[in-house]
């Protein structure tokens, strides 16, 4: 604990026993961490207090002697006395039971909730033993769906205010609400309009009843049959951390945890209810085989022999970079070490690449200076130049906009689309590239270039060097080439060397596959291929000459027939690459394909031989978020079929080629890239698992990740019977919260990595093109729910996958003569059409139009063309 | 006869009409307030008055002026949002002397420096918006309210505010989120005391219409004129409303503490008395919140502290008879039936008590009661109020939940033996 | 396609400009959209949600607290017979039965013609005149049986059209002023007339000057 905590101690007395807390800390928090549990209901810690179950009222002495008052609203304060177990407390928390359970309508046996359930904990604990209520219940119509996903029983509702709190303070969402007064208060939607929120399931989560249930867990499971794991969610690249509960060995639930650095306790709905997808019977469970037009199952071992011998083959030719790996958002940190390490160790080839269009160069990301999202909350400004994160990071949006809500920070929102992030601007400029290349250079030089940011940035402190600055930075239109992205990063970096960087692509992995050389040109550690470590240039012992090819890189030389053999190691790129076109006529061209897939993908299923891969939750590892925090995930199922974990198809490919990778675990796998990865130095599978270690550990580890602070209290409402509420301030014999609260410093072997710097990459603006005559500039983004494989296989989810329109300002419209609701003929470069919907939106800018990304499935479409720095359509009335 | 103040004009035909209103000399204390007066000193006469609040809580006027947090920005807002069952003198002052009212607000607004002043008027009173909404465009056309009044370099605007239809709307933190176009949840106090955090989170007054409408009164003849009215703590005069069986139900200005409830009751000016052959067996001081009093309690005056220190409260100024042909059960189920459909919702005693209590009692009324009942009932209402005290000990956000049982515990504690009645006989034995 | 007529929509607009936080004006347009068109439908809380800029569930949820609102049908004229304590002991219990006899509906119901709806309501402050009703908020009492049937009678030959007329309307004047003077011009008097108060208060008692 630092000074400036421990002079804001107070002493006060619970019970008679002297306490020490924070001032300003509420009562109900200070007593919980001392020991001392008091009941409640509507309390959360990451919601503003509401004090109306009246559940947490304690003794309170005041100038008029003790008096009953709510713990949860209550700031503790230098001597105060409490008492928490009197008669007095007693009798008005079985008070306020009975009253909660008279129109309670005690339907425990039939309900998801029991076994689990707050109100029926809390009652046995602290409640009357039977009721003296003889009247008439109150009744509502059984369960209403009130979305896709949640049903609602306002029968077993307390009205404690958590989900429509959440709704509207936490998700911005306020489409639940109390209706009604009195006892006749319910929550509900407004008539038709659903509670479409991205954040919904966090409602049913914190319910401390069994008013709010999700559709995908319904009647599936009892509480008590349930086991769980501690793990990360690998949905995106947030990196939520969750509990993964099974039964009979099937995916039930994931809960959020709440972890101080990431997520607070939310997810959202794609990472919570995603699990359905795992539980596919779609699932690739066996080797496979093209014969023709169709697939036949094979064994492992021929399997792996035939890849062998492809892999002799094309090496044969003296060119190892006609071999390529593309590698998906699905694996793990040692699964791409293993993967790379078969490329750019084994093989010998540098084309490996884990970025399909939609990315940043892997030198670049190396090169900037990272933030963490704690650093990204509290920065004195935020400036975003980044895809809506909304859609892609959503729970990063969650912190981003309760840091601007408590005026922590203020956002400036820099790019060409209409966004989320627009409300939560103080500024929103719409730039072209090259006005984005005179803000990264002049932003801070010359306030009359551009007056609104300047002021904003001026306002709130930030330094002429960018200090205080946090830049969010990821792909804002995908329509405009990643070099535009990247020169503009570099050039911002360089007027602003105090600036720090939070990469804010989606991929779940994609931070890993940086560190771990998962892009060309990069080993382990971000060391390039030149900087290997003596150690690394040991273990692998063929590291490539030169440079290899990225994902355009290698379709190109597939399109010249110089790619023998491609493999898709959890990549589609038929789906997920930018320029489809290119992507499609690529794969066609390539000598052999092996798709290392869960799901037949379109890609996989025009493979040549696929292989089964365990997905999410089946196996263990590590994983690194967008900030570069390490933590672990878990398995919790095993696999069906003949699944197998991608690291160990890694580790047998290679005994094909009579090579050991040398490992025979994940934890192995960890020890190793700890060895030889610089950045990755006092990294290890036991420091990872302490309980202080839970939440993660920024690599590389310096003092302050060494410091680490306890985790975040747990809501015990919302993360019922987790052993970690145990670790984490549940009455017990504990003496200090704090215990477990640090993890030992690295080894002595420790040193820091040589930190890339941005002076060694060149920023290199493409020429834009003229912009054609009769086309309209494309704002080309994502939604979160789109046509990716794990969504189709998700029955839930995929009933929420966005229909494709475009979207356009009135203004547009009208010189196009075109009104809401028309069809509209959208035509790329090369002549593809596609036909949307036209939805009229102003916060569209005038003469772009919007489409969605993955919303519409005409192969012939592709309006991203991967030689262009920005793309233009044509537009015009079906 | 003893002087009114703020029933001064209503008798006056048109009493509504800024020209009437100027005709009795009206709009002048503002014009003194604005050009001879500084805003303390209009503060200081009404701190002299000593003028308890007339809402309902009784907290000296001056008083909590002084305590608003002086930021540069903060409000006025005037309570209209009369809902007491049996409190009618609001209505009277709305409808019959809106400019009244108007010039209390805005000298009120004038003395503590409001930005803005909003008059939040009860949803139900046609009339009375009708009535406050012509005497602000008028006042606007007169120069009183707006840019620069009477050239004093002063502005401020008014605003009247309709309510929809919630008693609890008139507990002043319920009014403010109400006026900030939400349900009307009461806050939580502390840390929302209004004179801290009040509307839009600033610092704010809230008075309620009579309060405001002796205002002009007190500038005009000063604060120490209207303490000299009344006795201790109880100053210049109160609107009591009077109702129930009684035979001349009304309205009637008295200097406080000058009458006794039993003259108030009998005396041919006011009440004038009961039906023949009949006497008080009950009266509900103060509104529906307060414990009842009986027949022995007649001849306590009319004053604050008095009624205190008999157990009950002058509260809202209204006065409710009941004669002894009039069932005290049912007028206790009728009372816990009124909580129960205005209880928010918000804290679980209030919520689910009231529901459950006024079932019980109906119960009881209608004859389907047990003796049992009456400890039950007894002891939910200690779970809402612990103790049953008076005043109450609070564990809900507002004092709706502890004025839940106090009809209850006064009708079961004064009239047992009449419960008794019920629950053997099977049935309700007064006529209805 | 706007819900409220053009005449309204301008209301609207002057109601939205009165407040220092737009969703002020969330009950008195609720107010507006039941004068023109008798309840609260979903169209006009959608509409409303877009003016002051909220979510439509949160006008519903408000709406829903109170009880003029009606986000469902109701008559032409709402009925209110008061049956708290001081109508109560009138006979405003029998009024209320009286009244659902004569109308043929119980309360919280609606006729077939569509013209009453009949409520039991909380004390409407007109206890001087117990038992009292209200029609679409305009006040009759006391009420013998005999005086509520020509109410009734009154009101279906359209009679009263004049003192009362048909729900939602509530009050018929309209606020009739200049523009709100601008909170900045508010706000820099103010600022000005504190620190004349506070440079008088030194002046009083110097001890105190400057210490605040």
């Amino acid at each position: 604990m630092s000074t400036d905590e421990s002079q804001n101690l107070v002493t006060l007395s619970i019970d008679g026993r002297e306490i020490k807390a924070k001032g300003g800390e509420l009562l109900i928090e200070a007593a919980e961490k001392s020991g001392v549990f008091i009941p409640r209901f509507c309390y959360h810690n990451r919601l503003p207090q509401v004090g109306v179950c009246r559940m947490c009222l304690v003794e309170v002495k005041g100038p008029r002697g003790f008096s009953l008052q709510p713990s949860c609203y209550l700031p503790v304060s230098e001597g105060m006395e409490v008492i928490t177990q009197s008669e007095k407390v007693k009798k008005a928390q079985d008070g306020v039971l009975e009253f909660l359970l008279i129109n309670h309508p005690l339907d425990c046996p039939t309900c998801d909730k029991g076994g689990e359930c707050p109100l029926q904990d809390q009652t046995l604990t602290y409640g009357p033993g039977e009721s003296r209520f003889a009247e008439e219940k109150r009744h509502w119509e059984k369960p209403i769906a009130i979305s896709e996903l949640v049903f609602l029983d306002r029968e077993r509702c307390i009205q404690c205010d958590r989900c429509t709190r959440f709704a509207d303070v936490v998700a911005g969402d306020a489409l639940i609400e109390f209706i009604g007064r009195g006892d006749h208060t319910e929550v509900n939607v407004f008539p038709d309009r659903p509670f479409s929120s991205y954040f919904s399931g966090n409602t049913v989560q914190i319910c401390p009843v069994g008013a709010l249930t999700a559709a995908p867990y319904r009647f599936k499971a009892r509480p008590w049959d349930l086991s769980q794991v501690e793990s990360s969610c690998m949905a995106c690249s947030m990196g939520c951390r969750i509990m993964v509960q099974s039964s009979q060995n099937g995916l039930t639930r994931y809960l959020g945890l709440d972890s101080d650095s990431v997520n607070h306790g939310w997810l959202c709905d794609k990472g919570r209810f995603g699990f359905e997808a795992i539980n596919s019977a779609d699932r690739v469970t066996s080797p496979m085989i093209r014969k023709g037009d169709s697939f036949v199952e094979t064994s492992w071992a021929s399997a792996l022999s035939l890849i062998g011998s492809k892999i002799v083959d094309a090496k044969a030719s003296g060119d190892p970079s006609r071999i390529g790996i593309m590698l998906g958002s699905r694996l793990t940190n040692e699964d791409i070490y293993a993967w790379v390490k078969l490329a750019k160790g084994v093989i010998g080839t540098d084309s490996v690449d884990s970025q399909l269009g939609d990315g940043l160069r892997g030198e670049v990301i190396a090169a900037l200076p990272r933030a963490t999202v704690n650093e990204a909350v509290s920065a004195k400004a935020v400036l975003a130049f980044t895809g809506d994160i909304k859609e892609e990071i959503p729970v990063l949006f969650l912190r981003l906009r309760e840091a601007i809500r408590n005026g922590r920070t203020k956002l400036v929102t820099v790019g060409t689309r209409s966004s989320s992030l627009d409300k939560l601007s103080e500024v929103s400029a719409r730039v072209t590239p090259d006005q984005a290349r005179l803000l990264a250079m002049e932003v801070t030089k010359d306030s009359s270039k551009f007056p609104e940011i300047s002021a904003v940035l001026s306002k709130q402190g930030v330094g002429a060097d960018g200090e205080g600055l946090v830049v969010l930075l990821g792909r804002e239109n995908l329509a405009w080439d990643q070099s535009i992205v990247e020169a503009f990063a570099l050039e911002l970096s360089r007027s602003l060397p105090k600036a720090k960087f939070l990469i804010t692509l989606r991929g779940s992995n994609f931070s890993g596959a940086v560190d771990l050389g998962g892009v060309p040109r990069l080993l382990p550690g971000r060391s390039s291929l030149e900087t290997a470590t003596p150690v690394l240039r040991q273990k692998w012992a063929n590291l490539p000459a030169q440079g290899g090819r990225g994902a355009k890189e290698m379709f190109n030389a597939a399109l010249r027939g110089e790619l023998d053999l491609l493999f898709l190691v959890g990549s589609d790129p038929r789906q997920d690459y930018l320029d489809s076109e290119l992507a499609n006529s690529a794969l066609d061209n390539v000598g052999f394909v092996v798709s290392v897939d869960t799901y037949l993908s379109r890609s996989s299923s025009s493979a040549d031989l696929v292989l089964p891969a365990a997905a999410f939750a089946e196996k263990a590892g590590t994983t690194t978020n967008l900030e570069g925090r390490v933590f672990t995930v878990n398995q919790k199922v095993t696999s069906p079929g003949l699944c197998r974990p991608d690291w160990t198809i890694a580790s047998e490919i290679a005994l094909e080629l009579e090579e050991d990778l040398g490992f025979g675990s994940a934890e192995d796998i960890l020890d190793e890239i700890a060895e030889v990865s610089p950045l990755h130095w006092g990294l290890s599978w036991h420091r990872l698992t302490k309980s202080a270690a839970l939440d993660g550990v920024v690599v590389p580890i310096t003092a302050t990740a060494l410091s680490i602070r306890p985790r975040a209290m747990l809501d015990q409402i919302s993360t019922p019977g987790i052993a970690s509420v145990w670790n984490q301030g549940l009455p017990s014999s504990k003496t200090s919260y704090f215990d477990d609260g640090t993890i030992e410093e690295p080894g002595s072997a420790s040193q820091p990595p040589a930190q890339a710097s941005v002076a060694s990459v060149e920023p290199i603006w493409p020429v834009a093109p003229v912009q054609p005559l009769g086309t309209m500039r494309l704002g080309y983004s994502r939604k979160l729910y789109g046509q990716g494989e794990h969504l189709m296989n998700s029955p839930h989810l995929s009933k929420l996958i966005v229909e494709a329109k475009c979207r356009i300002s009135s203004k547009t419209a009208k010189e196009l003569g075109a009104e809401m609701g028309d069809s509209l003929r959208v035509a790329d470069k090369a002549g593809g059409e596609s036909l949307f919907e036209l939805e009229i939106d102003d916060s569209v800018g005038d003469g772009i139009v919007e489409l969605i990304r993955g919303s519409f499935s005409n192969p012939g479409f592709s309006p991203v063309r991967s030689d262009e720095a920005v793309n233009y359509v044509k537009v015009e009335r079906a | 006869m003893s002087t009114k103040i703020v029933t001064a004009r209503v008798d006056i035909p048109n009493s509504h009409t800024l020209s009437v209103y100027l005709e009795q000399g009206g709009y002048q204390s503002l014009r003194k307030a604005l050009l001879e007066m500084t805003p303390e000193a209009v503060q200081e006469e009404v701190t002299v008055s000593g003028m308890l609040g007339r809402g309902g809580a009784g907290f000296e006027t001056g008083r909590k002026w002084s305590m608003l947090k002086q930021d540069l920005v903060r409000y006025l807002v005037v309570n209209g949002d009369e809902s007491e069952p049996s409190t009618f003198k609001d209505h009277l002052l709305v409808e019959n002397d809106p400019h009244q009212l108007v010039e209390g607000t805005l000298i009120t607004a004038y003395a503590i420096g409001a930005s803005r002043a909003f008059i939040y008027l009860r949803g139900e009173f046609a009339l009375g918006l009708e009535r406050v909404q012509s005497a602000i465009n008028e006042a606007y056309a007169y120069g009183a309210i707006g840019r620069n009044i009477f050239g004093s370099g002063f502005s401020v605007d008014v605003v009247l505010q309709p309510g929809a239809g919630a008693y609890i709307c008139g507990e002043e933190t319920a009014l403010i989120e109400s006026l900030e176009g939400k349900r009307g949840f009461p806050r939580i106090k502390p840390p929302y005391f209004p004179a801290v955090i009040g509307l839009y989170g600033a610092p704010t007054i809230v008075n309620n219409v009579e309060t405001m409408s002796n205002v002009p009164w007190i500038v005009k003849n000063g604060g120490r004129a209207f303490a000299a009215m009344g006795k201790g703590r109880s100053t210049g005069t109160r609107l009591f409303a009077l109702s129930g069986d009684v035979m001349r139900p009304g309205n009637y200005e008295l200097e406080m503490t000058s009458k006794t409830f039993r003259e108030l009751i009998y005396d041919p000016d006011f009440g004038g008395g009961l039906k023949e052959g009949r006497s008080v067996k009950a009266v509900i001081p103060g509104g529906v919140s307060a414990p009842w009093i009986g027949p022995d309690n007649l001849d306590l005056p009319l004053g604050q502290d008095e009624v205190a220190q008999a157990g009950s409260m002058l509260g809202s100024g209204s006065i409710i008879v009941l004669d002894d042909h009039s069932c005290a059960v049912r007028a206790a189920w009728r009372i816990t039936k009124f909580f129960n459909r205005e209880s928010c919702g918000q804290c679980t005693p209030c919520r689910e008590g009231s529901g459950w209590i006024e079932k019980i009692m109906h119960r009881i009324e209608l004859g389907s009661g047990t003796e049992s009942d009456l400890d039950l009932v007894l002891d939910a209402c200690d779970n809402i109020a612990p103790g049953l005290t008076w005043p109450p000990q609070q564990t809900t956000i507002c004092v709706l939940g502890p004025s839940i049982p106090s009809s209850v515990v006064s009708a079961i504690k004064m009239f047992r033996d009449e419960f008794m009645v019920h629950i053997k006989e099977e049935g309700c034995p007064f006529v209805h | 396609m706007s819900f409220f007529n053009p005449e309204n929509l301008e209301k609207a607009q002057i109601l939205v400009g009165l407040y220092p936080d737009k969703r002020s004006a969330l009950i008195p347009l609720c107010h507006l959209a039941q004068s023109q068109h008798g309840h609260l439908s979903n169209e006009a809380m959608v509409e409303i949600a877009e003016l002051v800029g909220v979510q439509p569930a949160e006008v519903y949820g408000t709406a829903s607290f109170y009880d003029m609102l009606h986000t469902e049908e109701v008559g032409k004229y709402l009925v209110g017979v008061c049956t708290n304590v001081a109508c109560l002991l009138s006979g405003g219990q029998e009024l209320l039965e009286h009244a659902s006899d004569v109308l043929g509906i119980p309360p919280g119901a609606t006729t077939e013609d569509g013209k009453f709806t009949l409520e039991e309501v909380e004390c409407v402050a007109h206890c001087d005149k117990a038992p009292c009703a209200q029609v679409n908020y305009r006040y009759f009492g006391p009420l013998t049986n005999g005086d509520f049937d020509q109410l009734v009678d009154d009101l279906k030959s359209d009679r009263l059209s004049d003192s009362v007329p048909p729900h939602g309307v509530l009050s018929r004047v309209f606020r009739d002023a200049p523009p709100m003077v601008p909170l900045e011009i508010i706000h820099q008097e103010r600022r000005v007339m504190d620190e004349a108060k506070k440079a008088r208060l030194a002046a009083q008692n110097p001890d105190a000057g400057g210490k605040q």
